[in-house]
């Protein structure tokens, strides 16, 4: 099977590909947005739960998507968990530089992204395959705008 | 260099048409000799766009090297050359779809702009409470022109709903259709389904209760032989770059009574007869909706396509393809957990599916890595999508350079999506 492939398409991708982790509604929730992928049709709704000081509590996700964008979503959920709103939007950052930029290496990220970012490293084949970029964005720009004030977000 | 290793031959064909060789065919097409990530490309993706032959890419590199000019202006003689051939081309597609005459055929850029065309010229003079009626399989293409007609005018849009097995129903066709109906909007072709209209029917009924027909042609028209006098369409639209064609060049057959009454789409050069400030004339159809300098290469290599089309043939075209679809249709629906979307008795060499527990997009990423070209996604119709409950599809569409072989290709390639996802 052909390597870069097997980079995409990790085990860890396919088990929360298949198993996704914290795909709920939870009622605690008080922010929320959908995000939309127009190329494919995927949809993941994504719920935080913040306190007054604007740390996140809980999230989940609702959603259909390839394998790649609910494993993106799934991982989020687990490593959103106790994040300020600004922790999570540099963390964002970092990871979207993860997903798109060659030879990004985690010391070039924030330190305190850096234990996050291993986990979410899995995620790096997207960067051989930039149509796919999309996918593993999509549940963090939805994340984004949740913390925004809510409404769509998309990929275009 | 694709080297191809087998003896490509067109599978379960119709033998009472004359068969072509498929080889010498693909020869004609320097992509198709491509390799895609080390893999030669095997292209089945058609429906979305077709290859270009040898023959399109010099008949436009000629006219750009030896007599470029623009069209209707010039006095000189490069203009008045390629004026005459520019028009001459109309008159291949008039040949194309048996229209009465030249004047018929509107040049625009695709079937988008054409549908366009007709929903704001024809579409303005509709009021409030006016009926359009398309259905559940039309391209975005045929959805959101209405729409916006809608908004502009308040009128209604009623939507025929199909079969389960992707087949049109006449019988709530027939219902939809009433005295406020000003105009029918349908596919001759899903391009999702690959479901054949009963187009000569629906026309038929549609000028029975005395409403005119619009017929998006676009993947129609390279599929089989389009008759528009036999079918009594009142406007047909098709599109140069599924038909072996350049991009940027499109079709719209309207009736020569109904053209010349429609008024003008886009104003500016060339579809005018005179023009003051107290007051503007316009040409007569066609050029009074062809307005600024047309895409006149473009048409030139849509010439070519359609000699080139013709010289095969429409009806072996057909054949061979007839026995892709039934090749194809057999062989993906024997890959375990494979569904496909449109079984309609009437349908071109289109094969939507989907895989049990996997989404088309990883598919497509996959196969990609295998060479082969497919689309996945919603293919411009959400609502066809919606009205099956998936996300999305994976789609095969074949042309006339396509073999058994490709079909085999994307099994194996099928094969290694499940493979991968265990």
């Amino acid at each position: 099977m052909d390597e870069m492939l097997r980079d995409l398409y990790q085990e860890v991708i396919l088990d929360h590909g298949k198993h996704p982790r914290n795909l709920r509604h939870p009622e605690g929730a008080n922010r929320q947005a959908r995000g939309y992928n127009p190329l494919c049709g995927d949809q993941v709704t994504i719920y935080l739960e913040t306190d007054a000081d604007g740390c996140i509590l809980d999230v989940a996700f609702e959603g259909k998507g390839c394998a790649i964008s609910i494993a993106s979503a799934s991982l989020m959920t687990e490593v959103l968990c106790g994040k300020t709103e600004a922790e999570a939007r540099r963390l964002f950052d970092d990871f979207h530089r993860l997903c798109t930029e060659d030879g990004f290496t985690l010391d070039q990220a924030a330190a305190e992204d850096r234990k996050a970012l291993e986990r979410l490293q899995v995620l790096s084949g997207v960067r051989e395959f930039p149509v796919r970029v999309k996918c593993a964005t999509l549940a963090w720009h939805a994340m984004t705008s949740a913390l925004d004030g809510g409404g769509d977000a998309t990929t275009e | 260099m694709a080297t191809v290793e087998t003896v490509r031959t067109p599978a379960a064909g119709d033998n009472s048409v004359q068969a072509f060789d498929v080889e010498r065919v693909r020869a004609d097409f320097p992509v198709l000799g491509q390799s895609v990530h080390g893999k030669p490309l095997t292209y089945l993706d058609s429906g979305a766009s077709a290859q270009k032959p040898t023959a399109v890419l010099e008949a436009m590199d000629e006219v750009y090297r030896t007599c470029y000019a623009n069209v209707h202006r010039g006095a000189y003689y490069f203009s008045q050359h390629l004026t005459d051939r520019y028009e001459g081309v109309r008159t291949k597609v008039a040949r194309l779809l048996n229209a009465a005459s030249d004047q018929e055929i509107v040049f625009t850029r695709n079937v988008t702009e054409a549908i366009n065309l007709v929903a704001q010229s024809f579409g303005n003079r509709l009021s409030a409470g006016d009926e359009v009626i398309i259905s559940e399989m039309e391209h975005h293409a045929n959805i959101v022109p209405w729409q916006l007609l809608r908004d502009r005018g308040g009128i209604n849009l009623k939507v025929v709903p199909i079969a389960d097995d992707g087949s049109f129903r006449l019988d709530a066709y027939e219902s939809l259709l009433g005295p406020k109906t000003r105009l029918v909007a349908l596919t001759h072709t899903s391009n999702v389904l690959g479901t054949v209209t009963p187009m000569k029917e629906i026309i038929r009924l549609a000028h029975k209760a005395g409403a005119p027909v619009l017929v998006d042609g676009a993947q129609a028209v390279v599929h089989s032989k389009v008759d528009v006098q036999d079918l009594d369409a009142d406007f047909y639209a098709f599109t140069g770059h599924k038909l072996y064609g350049p991009t940027a060049i499109g079709v719209l057959y309207g009736k020569a009574d109904l053209l010349k009454e429609m008024p003008p789409f886009l104003g500016g050069g060339d579809m005018i007869r005179s023009v003051s400030f107290a007051e503007t004339t316009y040409a007569d159809p066609p050029h009074r909706f062809e307005a600024g300098t047309p895409p006149i290469v473009e048409a030139i290599g849509l010439g070519a396509a359609i000699d080139y089309v013709n010289g095969i043939g429409m009806e072996a075209i057909a054949a061979h393809e007839a026995g892709l679809l039934a090749y194809a249709t057999k062989r993906l629906g024997e890959v375990e957990g494979l569904r496909i979307y449109g079984q309609a008795k009437e349908k071109a060499a289109i094969v939507s599916f989907t895989l049990d527990g996997i989404h088309p997009h990883d598919i497509g990423t996959i196969v990609d890595r295998e060479g082969v070209a497919i689309r996945v996604g919603h293919h411009c119709a959400q609502p066809l999508m919606d009205r099956f409950c998936v996300p999305a599809t994976a789609r095969a569409s074949m042309g006339l350079y396509n073999t058994t072989d490709d079909i085999d290709v994307l099994v194996r390639a099928l094969a290694k999506v499940k493979e991968l996802f265990g």
